[in-house]
């Protein structure tokens, strides 16, 4: 007993450390951003770099700006542009990554050789990655060049071109479609495990959205104009050098999982008579499944608070090709506005936090089963 | 050897005590993004200093990144942790004053002007530019224009055109280049370069007044004559390519060269670009005129260096801006940098043909901040401006663009 409580007091010693580090310069400044979003340092560009500046708290007022202010298109269009990179950027990786990964599983000459031609742009950083790609994309340049493609209409990172449009406006009424037909499949599932009272909620949930959808929804206006936004065209460029940089990492995962499925498990699908295709349909990708979230949260928060990527490709002046991470590196830098910054930096924050906490949970979960 | 390591001991000590006393003489911090092509222009002057001021240490501390992308968020971080720089740069103007002087964090030079004699060695206008509330803030080194239009006289010749002194004779070349088979007549580059267009296009419209009646809040960006602007700016981009956002300027000014498009407006660092870089000619093998409209005026932009409050050191930074407004330092670094002096009074053998030409135009045309480069705006608005720009070249709403701009003008209080 003795013995356990010195053993106790030493890891809490050693442990003391990187916790105090950790709660001043995450937890500490985590919790002073999100102060200094609710104020109004820096709207006046006479306090923001003042000695003494004069720093009042003025609530959500800069998230209501952020979302509903027409000087704020740019910040939204971001976010519009960050889903559509982030599917685009996880969906690459998973398939270019898996096949590749399929590829090497089947033992081909040279493998070790594959495997590190595959890894290698993994070793590189960002920076490097969109210094070379933005040579390769420019108009002028690179493929364009190597293909003979009129530089005009091959246009990788400098269209203004935009699809998939929807408006803003729209939001609050898409929203609450989706979370009812959310809603109505949970509401199936239950039937389908006869949870009445379970069900029954749902069902009323999903109602009470709808209607609210249909009847007040069309009526609600964020901004005085329709604004739209969609996937700008000129993002592909930057989504093709991101899938370059990171589909050998979802390869070298998947490749770890595949070597990792014991040879008697194919064996036995083979006896049962699946053929190659079944037995990857039903035996191998299955099992694989928890490496694929593994790499799309990973992949995922990467693809959020990109920065490096996007600077070095189209620098940090395109509209068209923009991203939160550096809307909120020139609003606190370079427009000064030191509080709507921090806002974006939060914004930022908890997107994060949606694609990691519901992992974070499921994580704590099986590890408490395993003890 | 034991007593020789003793007295190479007390030697490095003592050179060491040496050193640190040389350094007890004086030392100085400036804090700049020259590198690059800038750097020599800069070395120059600092060699100047110390042979003025032998013992002062001069402690370069360049932060490389054009414009001062990078070097701008360093000095910010800098200040607010409350260690300033001895001297640092900032574009002369707005960006300057308002930001820093607003703040509180600038020391006013009003009589080091007195003593220098600067008051009747600076253009009124610069003057003006760099004081607030009644005192003066910093002392500008260099200038550039930022309305020159540039072309190749054989490309001109081959079409059959002469270089347009209006927007709207610029609209006519434009399209008879157009039918004669030249699909971009002016290349233009990223959004900064498309800013300087507008800029020279509001010039051109609005005249000088009504341009400095703008950043005083006198004209309201929704008055009919700015939406014209932007209704102009748009035909221009009409005549411009398409993927300008990945060309830097230097990328569009080759375009120029090879004879792809006609015009190019740029500040006049392109003439340092042309000359040096590609060993052209100037008047020959291109030319240059003022952007259409803006003959008379000179859109300005210039670098300049201040004294940060509570800097330790004080004496050697007044030594510095004495060696910066001076006759024989803007002599050094101008010519090296491809900028003129800001005083008028330098000694125009030193500087080549361009440089003589812009400087001729520095002491006889009417003088105007530039906004793109910091002189007409603060911060805030020139970064928003951006993002509006941006907006305008791909919806092309003249109208939307300048209702924009005035509620960012409102919220960047311009002209309060």
């Amino acid at each position: 007993m003795k013995r356990l409580s010195t053993d106790r007091l030493w890891s809490m010693l050693v442990l003391a450390p990187s916790v105090l580090l950790l709660a001043v310069f995450v937890y500490g400044f985590i919790f002073r951003t999100g102060y200094t979003s609710l104020t109004d340092w820096g709207n006046d560009p006479a306090q923001a770099f003042s000695l003494k500046p004069i720093i009042r708290y003025i609530g959500l007022q800069n998230y209501t700006d952020l979302f509903t202010s027409s000087l704020n298109v740019r910040f939204r269009q971001d976010l519009v542009s960050t889903l559509f990179f982030t599917v685009f950027f996880i969906a690459g990786c998973l398939g270019l990554g898996l096949s590749m990964a399929l590829l090497l599983d089947r033992n081909p000459k040279a493998e070790g050789l594959w495997r590190t031609i595959f890894l290698f742009p993994m070793s590189l950083s960002f920076i490097v990655t969109g210094t070379i790609w933005r040579w390769m994309l420019q108009p002028q340049g690179g493929l364009n060049q190597l293909f003979h493609l009129d530089p005009a209409k091959n246009e990788w990172l400098t269209s203004r071109a935009s699809i998939w449009g929807f408006d803003w406006n729209k939001i609050p009424l898409l929203t609450a479609v989706v979370v009812a037909l959310a809603l109505l499949v949970v509401a199936y599932r239950a039937f389908q495990s006869a949870q009445r009272t379970r069900m029954l909620v749902a069902l009323g949930c999903a109602a009470l959205l709808l209607i609210w959808a249909l009847a007040v929804g069309p009526n609600v206006k964020m901004l005085p104009a329709p604004e739209m936004h969609g996937f700008n065209i000129a993002f592909i460029g930057i989504i093709i050098a991101a899938v370059w940089q990171m589909s050998g990492y979802t390869m070298a995962l998947y490749l770890a999982g595949l070597r990792g499925i014991p040879e008697e498990i194919r064996e036995a699908a083979r006896v049962d008579g699946a053929n190659e295709w079944s037995t990857y349909r039903l035996v191998i990708f299955p099992l694989l499944a928890p490496i694929t979230l593994s790499a799309m949260i990973i992949l995922g928060h990467i693809s959020l608070k990109i920065f490096d990527l996007v600077f070095a490709m189209t620098g940090p002046d395109n509209g068209a090709t923009d991203v939160p991470a550096l809307l909120m590196y020139i609003t606190s830098f370079r427009q000064n506005a030191l509080a709507v910054g921090a806002a974006i930096g939060t914004v930022l924050l908890l997107l994060v936090a949606i694609i990691i906490i519901p992992y974070l949970f499921s994580q704590f979960r099986s590890q408490e089963g395993h003890s | 050897m034991k007593n020789r390591t003793k007295t190479a001991l007390v030697a490095v000590t003592a050179a060491a005590l040496l050193a640190s006393a040389a350094q007890a003489a004086g030392k100085l911090e400036i804090f700049s993004w020259w590198a690059g092509d800038e750097g020599p222009a800069l070395a120059a002057l600092i060699k100047q200093y110390e042979a003025q001021y032998p013992g002062v240490k001069v402690d370069n501390a360049t932060v490389t990144g054009g414009a001062g992308t990078n070097a701008k968020a360093v000095l910010k971080t800098r200040m607010l942790g409350g260690d300033p720089p001895d001297s640092f740069q900032a574009h002369a103007g707005q960006e300057l004053t308002g930001t820093w002087v607003v703040a509180d964090r600038m020391d006013d030079l009003t009589s080091l002007y007195k003593s220098e004699g600067w008051m009747s060695k600076f253009p009124k206008a610069v003057i003006d530019l760099v004081s607030y509330k009644g005192g003066i803030y910093s002392v500008p080194v260099d200038v550039h224009r930022s309305n020159v239009m540039w072309y190749q006289p054989a490309t001109l010749k081959k079409y059959g055109v002469t270089a347009p002194t209006s927007w709207a004779s610029f609209l006519t070349t434009c399209a008879t280049l157009k039918a004669k088979g030249m699909a971009t007549p002016l290349v233009m580059g990223e959004n900064w370069t498309q800013q300087m267009i507008w800029e020279s296009v509001a010039v051109g419209v609005l005249g000088p007044k009504g341009w400095n009646d703008l950043w005083s809040g006198k004209l309201k960006f929704t008055d009919p004559r700015v939406v014209g602007t932007f209704t102009t700016y748009g035909k221009v981009l009409d005549c411009a390519n398409k993927d300008a956002s990945g060309l830097s300027w230097q990328q569009a000014t080759d375009r120029l060269l090879a004879g792809q498009a006609a015009f190019n407006i740029m500040g006049d660092w392109a003439a340092g670009y042309l000359t040096t870089t590609k060993k052209l000619k100037p008047g020959t093998d291109f030319a240059w005129s003022a952007s259409p409209n803006t003959n008379g005026t000179f859109i300005m932009l210039a670098d300049s260096f201040g004294l940060p409050k509570g800097v330790k050191d004080k004496a050697e930074v007044m030594n510095w801006l004495k060696l910066l407004g001076s006759k024989s330092g803007q002599d050094t670094f101008n010519p090296l940098k491809g900028s003129i002096a800001a005083r008028t009074d330098s000694d125009l053998s030193k500087y080549s043909v361009y440089s003589q030409s812009a400087a001729k135009d520095w002491k006889s045309k009417v003088i105007v901040g530039s906004m793109v480069h910091g002189a007409a705006a603060n911060e805030a608005f020139t970064s928003g401006f951006g993002s509006i720009n941006d907006a305008f070249v791909s919806n092309r709403d003249a109208k939307a663009a300048a209702q924009a701009a005035q509620d960012l003008a409102t919220k960047s209080r311009i002209g309060m």
